[in-house]
């Protein structure tokens, strides 16, 4: 048994931010499965939020705020997203401050941009890779502090030690040996990302298994509105791999197969800047109706308007994803794209404070917080705008940090007293992977859920879709344990590794269609062709899923803090 | 459709197999990636080949691999750009050591890049109801090295890394430009003479391995030559390095092309030759071992007798 003091599950923006923060006072311990950098906050294109005002002077938080709670489709909590909107120049000031390479404007400033669902130009970038330069900052600045700090690289957590709605640590393997180590610490922080992978058309890394999610799952912790899903419109076409919204920020054109910018039709101020979700629905309108490009299920994005220069400076690494992954230069020619599916909005339900929650009385799991994209808090509610995410980690990775340090001041570790008892999940999966020799391939298994969960509850979903899924879903799940392991190594055994994701996977991706199948309206990134409205009078509210330990789920339901602005329709 | 034969050169020390080279037929579509065939070889026909991944759109550094003896990013590289005759070879990239199969050590190479302390020095105190200023020119300055994404491909085929496993490399390198050309920085000075010191920036012998393989535009050889202008701006003479420098001048000025031979022992001064000969051994002699040493008669150069006197000097040690 290893002893820290804080224990920090994931070393992206949200992670590592935390552990800064937590580290003047504390032993704390980072558990990545990655090395840091590689963490999936490095992929994100576009920018972050913050209303510098650089570029529109008019710019305020308020409007922030405004335009972020529209964009969840009122489904976000208003406390959260204030708080957020306010704190957000302040972090990225700070971000500046630990060195981050921002792109500048004549004035030296942070330059800024438009995006889509922002009614003013406030996404703070790094040319198109500013997750990278806001991630590698911060890996600089743990660098800079890491005596005080242990950083578990290529280490991946397999359980959490939760005892009576109290953590006191996790249970991790080393990638590189096989050995299975107990953490016992006084708070945990789950800061594991996304979980785009179930899906064949995904933006999501490899990494983005929703492993952090299952873990709390399996320790009675509920998972929160993880039916809404967030479909990018513009990822390339047959991979998914993104095309940052930036191209459209920067003025791109989306192009039906009759050449017409389709996004008159449904959002005629905004046009392509008009929110994901809305963007995606339109893109899929076309599609389904045949005015893909030759009738195909993609249509275009069209760059060669802003000329050669313009691409080159502001959009150079998306330019260069086109030219290696589907050979297309958008100097030169129009993108082939369709929606992939792109950010959780759902994930550990958590306050303001990053403190987990377990019910709809807000209650704490003692010892357990969250945050970044694996959290809820929830300040995307049905939709995220984009470049919230990064600030989402950010803030709130710094929030949780603050959080653990106080609470890691005024709490005594509690001991694990039973090691094996705290072992039993984790030795109990691994010996059943280890002897699975059964007739099924987890690559079949993977592939025909990849595919289920796009073609079933993509963009548009229906009862008839979701249930065939969900079916196949559960089936899968009984497939998996026939399945055999090729590798039965204890030396970087990655087969083993993508074997649990699998199950992750398969374990989440039943949460989802559950909330999904039971949701009646649409809002944000769940639309229903039999409810085709929001419902505020029924589903104004957030989704809580429970697993009981015989594997029935349970539906709870949690208001909305809705403070400033009332719900009303969206039109832009 | 094609079928491809991918050759791998694979490691395996669980089953005590060694290193072993091993055949795989594969039918690919167009458009794959070399990482997509890995995983068709991995998750179609053997489940224990191993390398790692993640992002497969060439941003996280995960999947550097040797694809027909040269480093590249697997997710970067079109399976149909490196294709001859219906083979392809990938193995792991070189001067590390191998785990398993093209999984390999990166310890040293993150602890190297802690060497040239990657982390901002702000010369103003941190207030974050004010922006920290940076002209666009300064950003141009920083912004290419700030695009690495510590992949290591640069390291696998570095001339300097093969005969003397203290250098840093180009990766580290190239991330230390990246704080000593920030406008916001305020440690230049220290940064310069410390970059001076043996195993950094002077260690590198110009051979271009690093920049031919970046996937970036972190280009650690451009890197490198803006770091040593720095340091000889800057005033730091007094070692080796800049020496070596002027070397390296000279040398191109007298024959037109670079004597590199000369340059090791220049570099330490003829003058203290004895005293010095430790510094410039480890560089020197490893790379007469390596068969690296350049050519002993160099076209154009008139003091060859001095400097194979020298060399023999250096070859009796
Ligand atoms: C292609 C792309 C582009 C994007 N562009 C933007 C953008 O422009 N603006 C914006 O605001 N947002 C963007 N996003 C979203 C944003 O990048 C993410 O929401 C955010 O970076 C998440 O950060 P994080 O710290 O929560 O998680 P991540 O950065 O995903 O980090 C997760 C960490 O958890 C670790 N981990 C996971 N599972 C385990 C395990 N089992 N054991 C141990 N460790 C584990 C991983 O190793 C990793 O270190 C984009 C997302 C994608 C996919
Ligand atoms: S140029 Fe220098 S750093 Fe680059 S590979 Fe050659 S010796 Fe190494
Ligand atoms: S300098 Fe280039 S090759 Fe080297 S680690 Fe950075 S990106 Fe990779
Ligand atoms: S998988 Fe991330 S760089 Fe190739």
């Amino acid at each position: 048994m290893i002893k820290h003091d804080i224990v920090i599950i994931g070393a992206g923006l949200a992670g590592m931010r935390a552990a800064l923060e937590a580290c003047e006072n504390h032993d704390v311990a980072i558990v990545t499965k990655i090395y840091p950098t590689r963490s999936h906050s490095g992929a994100a294109q576009g920018g972050v939020a913050a209303a510098l005002a650089n570029l529109a002077e008019d710019d305020s938080p308020d409007f922030h705020m405004f335009d972020t709670v529209k964009g969840s489709d009122f489904l976000g909590d208003q406390d959260a997203i204030e708080i957020m909107v306010n704190d957000a120049p302040h972090v990225i000031r700070e971000m500046e401050h630990f060195g981050c390479v921002f792109s500048r404007d004549e004035k030296g400033r942070i330059a800024q941009r438009a995006f889509g669902g922002h009614s003013k130009p406030r996404s703070c970038y790094a040319a198109d890779r500013t997750g990278h330069a806001l991630l590698h900052s911060l890996y600089e600045q743990i660098l800079k502090v890491s005596k005080k700090l242990t950083i578990y690289s290529e280490y991946y957590l397999r359980d959490l030690v939760i005892n009576d709605f109290t953590c006191n640590g996790a249970i991790i393997q080393d990638i590189k040996t096989g050995k299975i180590e107990v953490l016992n610490s006084k708070a945990v922080l789950m800061a594991t990302g996304g979980y785009g992978r179930a899906f064949q058309i995904t933006s999501n890394a490899f990494a983005c298994s929703g492993d952090g999610l299952i873990a709390a799952m399996n320790n009675g912790v509920p998972l929160m509105d993880m039916e809404f899903v967030q479909f990018h419109p513009t990822g390339l076409y047959g991979q998914g791999i993104l095309v940052s919204e930036a191209a459209r920020g920067e003025g791109g054109y989306l192009v039906n197969g009759k050449g017409e910018r389709f996004m008159e039709t449904y959002a005629s101020k905004m046009m392509e800047l008009a929110p994901r979700d809305i963007v995606s629905r339109s893109e899929q309108t076309e599609i389904n109706e045949g005015r893909g490009i030759d009738g195909k299920d993609f249509v275009h994005l069209d760059m060669r308007h802003l000329g050669r220069e313009k691409i080159l400076e502001k959009l150079p690494q998306v330019r260069q994803l086109g030219i290696d992954f589907i050979g297309v230069d958008m100097i030169d020619a129009p993108i082939p794209i369709q929606p992939t599916a792109h950010y959780s909005m759902g994930g550990i339900p958590c306050d303001v404070h990053g403190q987990v929650i377990r019910d709809k009385d807000s209650s704490p799991v003692r010892g357990l917080f969250a945050a970044g994209e694996c959290a809820c808090v929830s300040v995307h509610g049905a939709n995220r705008l984009g470049t919230n995410s990064l600030l989402e980690a950010v803030v709130f990775g710094k929030r949780a940090g603050a959080s653990l340090n106080e609470f890691a001041l005024n709490t005594n570790r509690v001991e694990i007293s039973d090691e094996n008892h705290a072992l039993e999940r984790t030795n109990k999966l691994t010996k059943e992977l280890r002897e699975m020799n059964g007739k099924e391939s987890i690559n079949v298994v993977r592939n025909e859920m990849k595919n289920s969960m796009t073609n079933d509850c993509g963009v548009y979903r229906n009862p008839e879709k979701m249930g065939r899924c969900l079916n196949k879903i559960k089936d899968l799940q009984k497939r998996f344990k026939d399945c055999s392991l090729g590798d039965k190594g204890s030396l970087f055994n990655t087969d083993f590794f993508e074997a649990i994701e699998l199950k992750n996977m398969l374990d989440f991706s039943e949460i989802i269609l559950v909330g999904a199948i039971e949701r009646k309206e649409s809002r944000g990134g769940h639309a229903r062709t039999d409810y085709e409205k929001r419902d505020d009078v029924n589903w104004l509210k957030h989704t809580l899923a429970t697993k009981s330990a015989d594997g029935e789920i349970k539906l709870d339901y949690k208001p909305v803090s809705i403070t400033k602005h009332q719900p009303e329709e969206r039109k832009y | 459709m094609k079928t491809v034969v991918v050759t791998i050169d694979r490691f395996d020390q669980e089953n005590q197999r060694g290193s072993y080279q091993q055949d795989f037929t594969i039918e690919i579509p167009n458009g794959l990636t070399v990482l997509d065939c890995l995983n068709k070889i991995k998750w179609e026909q053997d489940h224990t080949l191993t390398y790692r991944m993640s992002c497969r759109s060439a941003i996280c550094g995960s999947c550097a691999f040797r694809i027909n003896g040269k480093s590249k990013l697997g997710c970067k590289t079109q399976a149909d750009d490196v294709i001859t005759n219906g083979k392809l070879r990938i193995g792991p990239i070189g001067n590390t050591d191998i785990i398993k199969d093209l999984v390999v050590d990166l310890e040293p190479f993150w602890y190297k890049l802690k060497k040239v302390k990657p982390w901002l020095f702000a010369n103003k105190p941190k207030d974050t109801t004010k922006e920290f200023y940076q002209s666009s020119e300064g950003y141009h300055k920083i912004e290419d090295a700030s695009t690495c994404i510590l992949c290591a491909c640069c390291i696998s085929e570095c001339n300097s890394l093969k005969v003397d496993k203290n250098y840093v490399g180009p990766a580290a390198l190239a991330k230390a430009q990246r704080f000593i050309d920030d406008s916001r920085d305020k440690n230049f000075v220290q940064r310069t003479r410390e970059i001076s010191e043996p195993t950094k920036v002077w260690d590198c012998t110009h051979c271009g391995e690093c920049s031919e393989r970046c996937p970036t535009d972190a280009k650690p050889l451009s890197r490198i030559e803006e770091i040593r202008e720095r340091v000889v701006n800057a005033g730091v003479h007094n070692n080796g390095g800049a020496r070596h420098l002027l070397s390296f001048f000279k040398s191109v000025g007298s024959s037109g092309t670079l004597d590199e031979r000369k340059i090791p022992i220049e570099s330490v001064g003829i003058g203290n030759l004895h005293a010095n000969l430790g510094e410039i051994m480890p560089v020197g002699l490893k790379m007469l071992s390596h068969g690296k040493a350049p050519s002993m008669i160099h076209h154009n150069v008139d003091k060859v007798g001095e400097v194979r006197k020298i060399f023999k000097k250096l070859n009796k040690l």
